[in-house]
Formats: structure tokens, C-alpha cells, sequence
């Protein structure tokens, strides 16, 4: 296929064969549709090689994005590096007055990004907690014990449970799920936990932690799901049969014969929607609580990275609050490429060898 | 191991087989739970609040009664194009380097993994970055630059959607077979030509739906537009200033103290949410149909 590609585009414009003249063969000269093809045959070498760089521009492009937003963010967060360097993510001041830390004071100039990176973990953590069970149960159903006719709906919902927007998400929350938590959920779990410490109850809000963590949960869901699914129906049928037949029932098929050839993928899938839970803006923004304070109760308000840029970006008093902010941005921005080049590379791992998708 | 013993380890498997079947079963149903409820609620809380004031009517000051969204539904389709724009031939370009020209070399498999990287990377740093390029440098010659414009949220949009559409137009032009490609190359039809015409005709219906489907996703962005195209309660569809936005406005709408505002939002969601619904759909009915006939 490409030697015939190549040998085309390489070859010199070959010399037109000698027509006969129209008058000697009786024919008009209009009609001669091969002999004109032929002469515009001539440049089609050059338009070739335009086009072919054309096409690796585009895709070059893609790169040059990547590139772009870097530098973008590395040259806007300046300021704030050569204020805090690392301290950045890990300092915390204490108030004078009062004695209590002190993380983020836009108008003293006080800038601290952990109580953001404590609130994204957090958030994330309680959504993977929810999620990936959830998520592999959705799988081993859909791969292994659904009738056929269900399998496509299902996969159907799945696939608009991922395409709704983030903001609809939000909308819910804060219509539907905030006042369940605040009247039932958040009640309940500091009347019986409340003793651990990480369940107080001294937030009447029903925003905060777990809620944020609940519909990042529900977000995140389809995606863990659906890779899931995809790596599970990589694994080769002759395993399940091999282990099927040696008096297996079903479940310890799927235990010894699915999940642990599919583990690193699950994996993957497990890391990629970790990755998308971290960058997740505007429904914990809605959700969360916006407060930029650490506090070990899950049921308090705080705030995550994302979601402090949401709120200030767009008002930031001074250069370095904004360049601070830039600089949140950019360490979401490399660990997101971090978690989703691991994600891709363990899921590229499993599915690699099998043939493209039947669809 | 004694008989009993053995009877009573496969009752254990049996029972421990069934308790998981089970599990998995309700696993999918808390799933799906949700997804209905979040339907349920917007489709009984939007309809209410849907009607014609809805497109045709600016939103009215809080405490009046009525108003639309009608200039943020403008709002979104001047930015939807202009990323349409941008991001729909870039992206289809690069599908088409990935399938035809790269296949199988080093670079096609970098930027297929770049492609994929970038599809993850968070909305709202392209929101911080769109800002960082076009809405803060002070550069007086260029148009659209230095402040909040409708053209950096578009910008912002049709980056995001590159990545969706590289990816699904290349897995669209690789279901083409090859012997349609052999047999242009074979009439004579030159490379670009077989390319153009052929190939991507071919695939056209899956490379569509892939735009469809890239499109309907940033529509319902809110991050990268908070800061890029701002927002604004007025009839606008100048480039060059702040542009209301659809999300944006459910957004400022939904957190609202205000009940009439709230309404608006909900009925905002429904319509964001139709558009969705009909586009994952039309993917699905296109992808599962089979488009590419002969597909070997």
C-alpha cells in the first residue's frame, strides 16, 4: 500500500503519451477526457506534498497547543514562584491576632495553594471511594452477565451519564442533592460517626467535601466504567473458557480469568478517572463550599484548585493573587498531563494487542 | 477433603457466585438511578419554566417576573461557530495525518498520545491559558486582544474540541477499507485527491457525528468561558466584547438568590441537555448502524 503511495508521489510527471491527432481519428477534440486527466496529471506530485504538510501541520498543531499553554502558564505564574517558590504548596502562615493558620488572604498578600490541594484530594479521594466499586460492578454486567438486548441501552445511558455537562451536574446538586445531605445524609452520618472526628457537625450548609465528592462520583462513574468494560472485553475468550473448564463458576471466571488478566487496565481506567475527577470545575464549585480552610470533618466546607480559580480568576486584585492563581493552574495543569499519560500507557498496555474494536 | 466438606465449599462458590451477580446488578441500577433522576427532576422542573419568552426575550432584571435567555443562546451559537471554526478543520487535518500519512510511525503515535493528554488536561486551565494568551497582553496592534472577548472563549472552545475530533476521525477513516483507497489510487487519481474525495467521504458520517459529538461537549462548557467571554445581560454578538453564554449564564443564574432566575436556569439546563441527548443519540444510531458499508 505505501510503495504504491510512495512510488506515486516520487515519480517524475510521466510524459504524456503520444494522441493521435482528432482529425486523423475522426474524433472531436473535446471528448478526449483521458488526455486532459493526463495533463493535469502533471503537478499533482507537488499538490500531493502540500497537502501531505498540510495534514502534519494540523497535526503538529497539537502539539504546539501543549507547548503553548505550558509556557502560558510557566511565564503568568512567575510572580508567584519568586514570592513563595516551593512554600507555595506547603507553607501555611498563622494569623496574628487570632493564631489560627492562615492560608489565602488576597488583600495581605498571603498565598497559600494547600488548602486547595487538600480540598481537590479529598474531594477526588471520597469520589474514587464511591466510584470504583461501583464502576467494576457496572462492567462485570455489562461484559459478562447482561442479555444482549439490555447491553446496548445500558451502554447508551452510560455514554450520556459522560456527555452531560459539568454545569447541568452542578445545577442538580444544588437543587437536589445539597438539601438531601443538609436535611438527612450529613445529620445522620455526625449523629453515628460523629465520634471519629471526620464526620462533625458543625456545618448546617450540606455543602462541602462529601457532597462535592458524591457528584464528582456520579461524574466520573461512566468514564472508570466504559474503559473498564473496554479492557475487560480485551482480555481473549480462550481464558474465560480455559477457566470455565475447569469447574469454575461464573464469578471465579471473572475473578481469575477477567480481572486478573485486565487488573492494569482497570487500573488505567481507575487513574484516568482520577485524573478527571482532579480537574473537575464548575459542579464542586457549586457544591463545595468555597471556603479556603483545612478541616478534618469531610462533612466542612472547603474549597479545591479548580474551583478557586473558578470564583477569583476573573476579579483578582492584584498581579500576584492572579498570578498565584495562574500558578494553581499550573501545577492542575501538570498533574493532570502526569495522571492521564500514566492512565493511558497502562490501558495502551492491555488493549495493544488486540485487534481494533468491533463496532 | 471429605464429601461434606466438598458439598458444603460448592455451596459456599454457589452462594458467593450468586451474592455477586447480585451486587453487579445493583451496582448498575444505582448507577442508572442518577442519570433518571437528574432527567426526572430537569425535565419536570424545565418544561414548567420553558416557553417561547424563553428564545426571544433578554433576561429581565431580578424581581421582574418573565425574561429569557435569548442572547445567551445567541451568545453560545457566535462562540460555537467561531470554535466550530477553528477547531473542526484542525482537528479533521489531524485525523487525517494519523490514518493516512502516519500510520504505524513514531510521530503518529506521539500525537495520538498527546491527542489524548490534552483531551484530559482540566477546562479551566484552557480557561486560565486562553486568559494568560488573549484577554492579558496589552498588544495594541492585534485585534481581539487585551481584554475579555467572545473571540477568546471561542478560541478557548475550539481548542477543546480538537483533540475529540482527531481522535474520532481517525478511528472513522481507519474503518475505511483499504481496497477503496487501492482502487482510486489505481485509476490514476492522485494521492490528496484519493484522500479528499475517497476516503473522507467515505467516512463522512462518522467524521460528522465526531464533530456532533465534540461540538455538543464544549456547548455545555462553563470553566474556560468564566474568564474569556465574562458574560453579559445584553443583546451582543460583537467579537470583540463580552458575549453572554448559555452555561455561564445557568451558572450566575442557578446560584442566584432570585426564584424567576432560578427558573431560567432550569429551563436553560433542559435545553443544554436536549441538545445533548440528541447528538449522543445520533452517534450512537450512526455508529451502531453501521455507516460504512463494506467495512471489512
Amino acid at each position: 500500500m505505501s510503495e504504491i503511495r510512495n512510488s506515486q508521489v516520487n515519480l517524475p510527471p510521466k510524459p504524456i503519451p503520444p494522441v493521435p491527432e482528432p482529425e486523423a481519428t475522426g474524433q472531436l477534440a473535446h471528448d478526449s477526457e483521458i488526455r486532459k486527466f493526463l495533463q493535469s496529471r502533471g503537478n499533482s506530485a507537488v499538490a500531493d506534498r502540500g497537502f501531505h504538510g498540510l495534514m502534519v501541520l494540523c497535526a503538529l498543531s497539537i502539539f504546539g497547543i501543549v507547548v503553548l499553554i505550558a509556557t502560558e502558564l510557566v511565564l503568568r505564574s512567575n510572580l508567584a514562584w519568586h514570592a513563595f517558590g516551593f512554600k507555595f504548596f506547603f507553607q501555611s502562615e498563622t494569623d496574628s491576632y487570632t493564631h489560627l493558620p492562615l492560608f489565602w488572604d488576597p488583600v495581605n498578600g498571603h498565598f497559600s495553594a494547600l488548602p486547595f490541594i487538600y480540598g481537590t484530594l479529598v474531594s477526588s479521594f471520597l469520589a474514587l471511594l464511591m466510584a470504583v466499586p461501583l464502576a467494576v460492578g457496572v462492567a462485570i454486567f455489562l461484559t459478562e452477565m447482561c442479555p444482549k438486548a439490555l447491553r446496548g441501552i445500558l451502554a447508551f445511558l452510560t455514554e450520556l451519564l459522560a456527555a452531560i455537562p459539568s454545569i447541568i451536574y452542578g445545577v442538580w446538586a444544588v437543587a437536589v442533592l445539597v438539601p438531601l445531605m443538609r436535611e438527612y445524609v450529613n445529620p445522620y452520618l455526625s449523629k453515628y460517626l460523629g465520634w471519629s472526628g471526620f464526620f462533625g457537625d458543625d456545618n448546617p450548609t450540606g455543602l462541602g467535601f462529601t457532597s462535592a465528592g458524591i457528584i464528582l462520583a456520579i461524574m466520573i462513574l461512566p468514564i472508570i466504567s466504559s474503559l473498564t468494560r473496554e479492557v475487560m472485553l480485551a482480555v481473549p475468550h480462550s481464558q474465560r473458557e480455559a477457566v470455565l473448564a475447569l469447574g469454575a463458576t461464573r464469578w471465579e471466571m471473572i475473578r481469575m480469568g477477567v480481572l486478573r488478566n485486565a487488573r492494569i487496565g482497570i487500573v488505567g481506567a481507575i487513574i484516568l478517572g482520577l485524573g478527571r475527577a482532579l480537574g473537575e470545575t464548575m459542579a464542586v464549585t457549586m457544591v463545595i463550599g468555597n471556603t479556603p480552610e483545612i478541616h478534618r470533618s469531610i462533612l466542612s466546607n472547603g474549597s479545591s484548585m479548580a474551583a478557586v480559580i473558578a470564583n477569583e480568576y476573573a476579579e483578582a486584585v492584584t498581579d500576584l493573587h492572579r498570578s498565584a492563581l495562574t500558578e494553581i493552574g499550573l501545577a492542575l495543569f501538570i498533574v493532570t498531563i502526569v495522571v492521564n499519560a500514566a492512565a493511558r500507557l497502562l490501558v495502551w498496555a492491555v488493549t495493544r494487542g488486540t485487534p481494533a474494536r468491533a463496532n | 477433603m471429605k464429601a461434606e466438606d466438598h458439598a458444603m465449599r460448592s455451596g459456599i462458590r454457589g452462594f458467593t457466585d450468586r451474592a455477586v451477580t447480585f451486587l453487579a446488578i445493583a451496582a448498575t441500577l444505582v448507577v442508572i438511578a442518577p442519570l433518571m433522576a437528574i432527567f426526572a427532576y430537569l425535565v419536570y422542573k424545565g418544561a414548567s419554566s420553558l416557553n417561547l419568552d424563553f428564545f426571544t426575550q433578554i433576561p429581565k432584571p431580578p424581581g421582574e417576573a418573565g425574561g429569557g435567555m435569548a442572547n445567551a443562546i445567541v451568545g453560545s451559537a457566535v462562540l460555537l461557530a467561531l470554535a466550530s471554526v477553528i477547531g473542526v478543520p484542525i482537528g479533521i487535518g489531524g485525523g487525517i495525518f494519523l490514518a493516512e500519512f502516519g500510520r504505524g510511525t513514531k510521530l503518529a503515535n506521539a500525537i495520538r498520545f498527546t491527542a489524548d493528554v490534552l483531551n484530559g488536561v482540566p477546562s479551566i486551565v484552557m480557561g486560565v491559558a486562553t486568559y494568560a494568551l488573549i484577554v492579558s497582553p496589552h498588544v495594541s496592534w492585534l485585534p481581539f486582544v487585551g481584554h475579555f472577548s467572545a473571540f477568546a472563549g471561542g478560541v478557548a472552545l475550539g481548542i477543546m474540541m480538537i483533540p475529540t475530533i482527531t481522535r474520532t476521525t481517525e478511528e472513522m477513516l481507519l474503518m475505511v477499507p483499504h481496497a477503496v483507497r487501492e482502487a482510486a489510487l489505481g485509476l490514476g487519481v492522485p494521492n490528496w485527491r484519493s484522500v479528499m474525495s475517497i476516503t473522507l467521504k467515505t467516512a463522512s458520517p462518522g467524521i460528522i457525528t465526531g464533530c456532533m459529538l465534540a461540538f455538543s461537549r464544549v456547548a455545555g462548557e462553563t470553566a474556560p468561558l468564566i474568564f474569556t467571554v465574562l458574560g453579559n445581560s445584553f443583546w451582543s454578538t460583537s467579537l470583540d466584547r463580552p458575549i453572554a453564554a448559555l452555561p455561564l449564564q445557568i451558572y450566575v443564574f442557578a446560584l442566584s438568590p432570585y426564584d424567576d432566575w432560578h427558573r431560567l436556569a432550569w429551563a436553560g439546563s433542559l435545553v443544554l441537555i436536549v441538545l445533548i441527548v440528541l447528538s449522543v443519540s445520533l452517534v450512537r444510531y450512526v455508529t451502531s448502524r453501521g455507516v460504512l458499508k463494506g467495512n471489512s
